[in-house]
Parts: structure tokens; sequence; C-alpha cells
């Protein structure tokens, strides 16, 4: 298998200047997740009211259920008045929608970019294909549970579920904040290994750095 | 459709040439005539458009049948070749000097079949599966269910009924 996307290469710049380019250097940053303690009380509280009233979406879609934010964002069901907003990079945005069924070239990705967000960080894992493969429970290329790579805070079911359940479903994840139980950042930073370990017993050629926030 | 046929089969052999629809026919051939035959079709017959290749694993049989399905553009008509190949180490003559887009095919089939076609461009890359190193699984003897097992942490609990006997249970319990 190729690796060539992680291999030392010199481009030139405009200027004709050659500039060496080590990728896994320069496009990853390694370490370990840290494990994040909340502040005390009532400012604590009220960071959690801050956040639970404007979740930033990282618009990506992993599979079919990407099609059910469509109409969310669109005036008839019109997400934006809840305070969710959809954004275009990991680093802008606070909750991850697995979208249905995640095959394991996509898992890499999302892995990627779920590391590569902001703490604090929340998952949603939309439609019965993140619960127990749905299905595709029996499918070579997708996986069953997504729990055992990521942490999920809040679980839609259906197949697909509909905007409306996807509104309930996002509103028991602002409840869950507001409580301080939104915890799925220092869960993962805490379980790092066994993550790291699941995930990778799939992901074959995992040629990356271990944590690349 | 058959004068082309006709004319064609003077030169080469065919085999079960089945008639599927007026415009659309199937034939056979043999492997080490497949790439003359589709250059001859392409650029005598006019035959000048790839519309897929693919592949079916008959393993009854224990051949790969592969597929190669032609357009005629200004006759309308479409013509598939057939041809098959041993299921051990399955080798193919590639195609992609006729049309390029053939070599995606190809890259396909050998990373999902496991049918080598020397010389393609990129054949040996990942195109879908990244990292795999076991049986190709569109080959019938995988088992995709035990594989998934095995792999995926399958939750516990799950349940399956069969759809008649289930709704016949819940509508007519009586019966």
């Amino acid at each position: 298998m190729s690796k060539e996307h992680t291999e030392k290469r010199i481009v030139y710049s405009p200027d004709g200047e050659p500039i060496e380019i080590d990728p896994i250097k320069d496009y990853f940053e390694g370490g370990r997740p840290e494990i994040r303690n909340p502040r005390n009380g009532i400012i604590e509280k009220f960071a959690n009211w801050a956040r639970s009233e404007s979740l930033w979406i990282l618009g990506f879609g992993t599979g079919c259920g990407a099609i059910e934010m469509r109409p969310l964002m669109t005036p008839r069901f019109d997400a934006y008045r809840f305070g969710y907003q959809w954004r275009p990079t990991p680093r802008q945005s606070s909750v991850f929608v697995i979208s249905g069924y995640l095959s394991v070239k996509t898992l890499k990705r999302v892995i990627r970019s779920y590391e590569q967000m902001q703490n604090p960080k929340f998952v949603v894992a939309l439609g019965s294909c993140t619960i127990n493969g749905g299905m595709y429970y029996d499918s070579y290329n997708t996986i069953n549970r997504l729990d055992h790579y990521l942490p999920v805070d809040v679980y839609i079911t259906g197949c697909m579920p509909r905007p409306e359940a996807l509104l309930a479903g996002f509103d028991h994840l602002k409840r869950k904040i507001k409580e301080g139980r939104g915890e799925g950042a220092n869960k993962y930073a805490e379980n790092f290994d066994w993550y790291k370990a699941n995930q990778k017993k799939i992901i074959k050629d995992w040629d990356i750095p271990d944590y690349n926030w | 459709m058959k004068e082309i046929l006709e004319k064609v089969k003077r030169v080469f052999p065919l085999q079960n040439i089945k008639k599927q629809r007026e415009n659309l026919y199937f034939v056979e051939t043999e492997k080490i005539h497949l790439v003359s035959l589709i250059t001859n079709l392409r650029d005598i017959n006019g035959f000048k458009h790839l519309v897929l290749l693919t592949a079916v694993d008959r393993i009854e049989n224990g051949v790969f049948q592969l597929t190669y399905l032609l357009n005629n553009d200004e006759l309308k008509i479409d013509l598939g070749v057939r041809v098959f190949l041993d299921r051990e180490n399955a080798e193919m003559e590639s195609i992609h000097h006729l049309w390029k887009q053939a070599a995606t095919y190809q890259r396909e089939l050998r990373e999902m079949f496991g049918i080598n076609f020397s010389g393609s461009p990129r054949v040996d890359k990942a195109f879908i599966l990244e990292g795999w190193d076991g049986m190709p699984p569109y080959r019938r003897d995988f088992d995709t269910l035990k594989y998934s097992e095995e792999t995926y942490f399958p939750r516990p609990g799950r349940s399956t009924n069969d759809p008649a006997e289930y709704m016949k249970q819940k509508m007519y319990p009586d019966e």
C-alpha cells in the first residue's frame, strides 16, 4: 500500500525556492489528549449553559443520514433558531454528528476530525447503523458499534430518523450538557488507550500519529 | 446488430449468442481472443464506448465471469462480451490502452475479486479498502457475517424475525 501522503518531499514556492516538507512533523501534532477539569461551581454552570445554547455542528456527512441534516438547515425545520449551526472545519465545531453507517475508510477520517475538534466536544450518533450496525450489521466494511471507537453522548434511533427526532436528540444533548454530563472528551482522554486499540484493530494501515490534535 | 455479429463471427470464435432485447446482445468468447475482439469491435464496428466492466463469481463452476459491455452510439445498440477465467490465480489482460477509464474498473476488480490485471496503471493501490490483507470480500467463499462478528464488536441482543411469520403472528394470532 502506498504512503505517499506521509512521505518526506520537497515542494517549490512560486519563486522557485525549495521547501522541505515532512508531513508527519508538519501536518500532524502528536502527544496525548489531556483531561480537562471542570471549573468550580457557578462558573462551570454558566459555561455549560453557554455551550449548550450554541452547538456548532461539524458539516461532515458520513453516511446516508447526512440527507436528514439538509431539511434541518432549511426553513421548514430551521435548526438555527435553537442555536445549532453547521461549520465547515473541525476547529470551529463542538458537535460531531455521525450520520448513519461508517465504513472503515471513513472512520479513519472521522477519528482525525474528532481529535482536531476543540474541547469540550460532543458526539451525536444518528440512526441504527451506529448503534448495532443496522441493516449493514453483516457488512465486511462498516462498523457495528460506534461507542467502541468514539465516546457517544446521544444516540438517535431510527432508519432514518426524521428531522424532528434529530431536534429531540439535540434537545436531549442540551439538557445533558446543562447538567454537566457532557464529558465525552474527558472519557476519550481517560480511556485513550482502549479507544486507540479498538480503532487500530480495524484500521490496519494506520500511518499517522496516534493522536492528531 | 445481426450483420455485425455474423461478420465478427467469421474471424473470432463466439459462443452462446444471446438476444436479450432488440438492441442488447450478449456473446461469450475465449480469454485469449478477448482483447483483439474488443479492439475489432471498437475500431471497425463502431462500439466506441465502454459502458462497464464487471465480474461475477461463479463459484459452482470455479470461474469468474467478466462482462465487457460496449455501446455503439450510431446504431444505438449494446453488446456484452463475456469471458470466463479460472478462479485460481485469476488473471486477465488489461484493456486500459483502449479506454483509460478501464483502469479504474480493473483496480476495483483487483481489490474486490482478486483478479490480476497486470500492467494496468495503479492497479495494486488500495481503491476502497485501505490496508485490507484478507481474502477479497466479493468472492463468494468470503463469509461476510463471520468476518463482521469477529471484527466489529457486535452488540449483543440483536434478533431478527421473518417478516411474513412475524406479521401473521401479530395480525392473526388465532389462525
